[in-house]
């Protein structure tokens, strides 16, 4: 297969494409607890997600970025508002890998299968084909224990595409990885996307991480969460964290977004 | 590697896919470190893990005959009263030999197992029941913890006078005694189920039945493990207590062999009785604490 640039501007604007978006969140209200001691964690929300588009969302502590997925995957009930992913499957990624410390490797990723009473054969086949896709053949019969930080994100990731998933939500997924590690995870991340055509929603609060990977970050307000701002980012792909490109980019949003955690000073 | 002008945009590709190939299968080398990828098995690991839990073992053995014998030497009381191990040890020999023996062993290993499966039953339906059931939590969670710091002795002239002198009055403190911990083991394991854990879950879509199959039960097992062995000495002491107040028509129990002894001052028999209760108490604290192991291991908890 060949890695074709994606054309980064285009789904931006969900008016420019012929396909409908795959996510679509309206003014998206999310209230925790009631009476005097309420928290608005969203407050009116709006954003659309194209197919094969991969969004950033970016936002400092507090601005509902996790709430926004649990939201997203119908793990929680929005107050006020709604998401639509009009017939896609919804996967999610967290920044634990969380892999059943029991099953091996190869059964982790089956599970969701085996949930969905996939046959046999084809579960077997499908665990080494993903597994091929995030470079782990051989690893079948490992407990996650035994694995590193980073080979037990990759399971992970196969795990959430062992759901026929095409939209992926990932929550801080590299967070709690060493530089290095996340760097090499972003390409994988990077060629998977390609090759299974996913639409990944993308939380995050390391600014390059946003640049680097997203068609288009969306930056979130704190307290209540909203959005102020989109970047698109145009620079032409694959891109390297470290870039003259990323880094300016990286530069101008980090600006928008210390203006936004100063204004909570007062 | 430099790249002239010539080269396309799928060469430079093709070049990177090779390299970040190599980047990912380097890095998972390197992080995993020189550890052996397979765990050898064979009859010398089996040898060496039994040697490394009955060392200890040993050496406790050692140093209990090494007091005891020490006592006897200070003329503390008189040897008829108090035998050393000189004594007693080749009583408890023969005693082993004798069918009398294997009966009361089996009479009181039939009334350990089937006391101690009961407790497993009805502590597993407490348990399920006070985990699932709110009410029923806040209401009987803390009796448990209180019923498990009761001496089971204290029961013993209540299931008397319930079932009068039978096997059912022993049976009866046998469950009060083991399955408070039990289903403490098992509600305080689905309580600590990681929160994590039980989001992805609800992510990849284990709901009823499938979500207690393939997450919770698992999740839970090694602390309710860890209650099936403090069950299980709250069972055997409680039998041991039950023999020695609730004899049934003479019948021949190890208990029963301990207060036989007593009356007819025979030191040696019933010392070579306490003996063996110690030895049966390690030989299964043996078989919990590998099973324990082994799942934790599985598990990844410790090492």
């Amino acid at each position: 297969m060949t890695p074709v640039p994606k054309d980064a501007a285009a789904p931006a604007s969900p008016t420019g494409t012929a396909d409908p978006p795959a996510v679509r969140i309206h003014d998206l209200v999310k209230v925790f607890g009631r009476g005097k001691h309420t928290l608005t964690a969203l407050d009116g929300l709006s954003l659309e997600v194209g197919k094969g588009e991969f969004v950033s969302v970016l936002g400092a502590s507090g601005c509902g970025k996790s709430t926004l997925l649990s939201l997203v995957a119908g793990l929680d009930a929005p107050t006020a508002g709604t998401v639509t992913v009009g017939g896609h499957r919804v996967s999610m990624m967290f920044q634990e890998a969380a892999l059943f410390p029991w099953l091996t490797v190869g059964s982790n990723i089956e599970l969701p299968m085996k949930v969905r009473k996939v046959a046999r054969a084809e579960r077997r086949r499908r665990v080494e084909e993903l597994l091929a896709l995030v470079r782990l053949s051989g690893f079948s019969g490992r407990l996650p224990h035994q694995l590193s930080g980073g080979m037990r994100q990759r399971v992970a990731l196969a795990r959430a595409l062992a759901q026929d998933a095409d939209v992926l939500l990932m929550d801080e997924p590299f967070g709690a990885l060493d530089a290095m590690t996340r760097d090499i995870l972003h390409d994988e991340l990077e060629r998977i996307w390609r090759e299974r055509d996913l639409t990944v929603l993308f939380v995050t609060h390391n600014v390059r991480e946003a640049v680097r990977l997203g068609d288009r970050v969306v930056l979130l307000s704190s307290r209540p969460g909203r959005i102020i701002e989109e970047f698109p980012v145009v620079e032409e792909r694959p891109r390297r964290i470290d870039s003259v490109e990323v880094a300016a980019r990286a530069a101008s949003i980090t600006d928008r977004l210390r203006a936004e955690v100063a204004r909570h000073a007062a | 590697m430099p790249l002239d002008s010539a080269t396309t945009a799928q060469q430079r590709a093709d070049a990177r896919t090779g390299q970040d190939e190599r980047e990912v299968a380097g890095l998972d080398a390197l992080e995993l470190g020189p550890q052996r990828l397979v765990e050898p098995n064979g009859f010398a690991v089996w040898g060496k893990r039994l040697w490394d839990a009955s060392w200890p073992k040993a050496l406790a053995l050692v140093l209990v005959l090494g007091a005891w014998q020490a006592v006897v030497w200070s003329e503390w009381k008189p040897e008829f009263v108090f035998p050393g191990p000189d004594k007693v040890l080749p009583v408890l020999l023969g005693e082993v030999t004798t069918p009398r023996f294997w009966e009361a062993m089996q009479v009181t290993m039939q009334r350990a197992l089937s006391g101690f499966a009961l407790a497993v039953v009805v502590g597993v339906l407490v348990g399920v029941a006070v985990s699932r059931i709110k009410p029923l939590r806040a209401a009987i969670g803390s009796l448990i913890t209180g019923l498990q710091t009761m001496p089971s002795i204290v029961w013993f002239p209540f299931a008397m006078l319930l079932y009068g002198i039978t096997e059912s009055a022993i049976m009866f403190v046998i469950i009060l005694g083991a399955a408070p911990s039990i289903a403490n083991g098992l509600v305080s394991g689905i309580d600590y189920v990681s929160p994590n854990l039980l989001r992805v879950g609800q992510v990849v879509g284990l709901r009823g039945i499938a979500r207690y199959r393939y997450l919770i039960v698992p999740a839970a097992l090694p602390t309710f493990v860890a209650g099936l062995k403090q069950g299980w000495a709250f069972a055997w002491r409680s039998l041991m207590a039950g023999e020695l107040l609730v004899i049934i028509d003479q019948q021949n129990s190890i208990g029963w062999a301990l207060s036989q002894a007593r009356t007819m001052n025979n030191s040696e028999r019933l010392l070579s009785y306490i003996l063996i209760v110690l030895i049966i108490g390690i030989v299964i604290d043996i078989f919990f604490s590998y099973a324990d192991k082994s799942i934790r291991k599985r598990w990844g908890i410790s090492t």
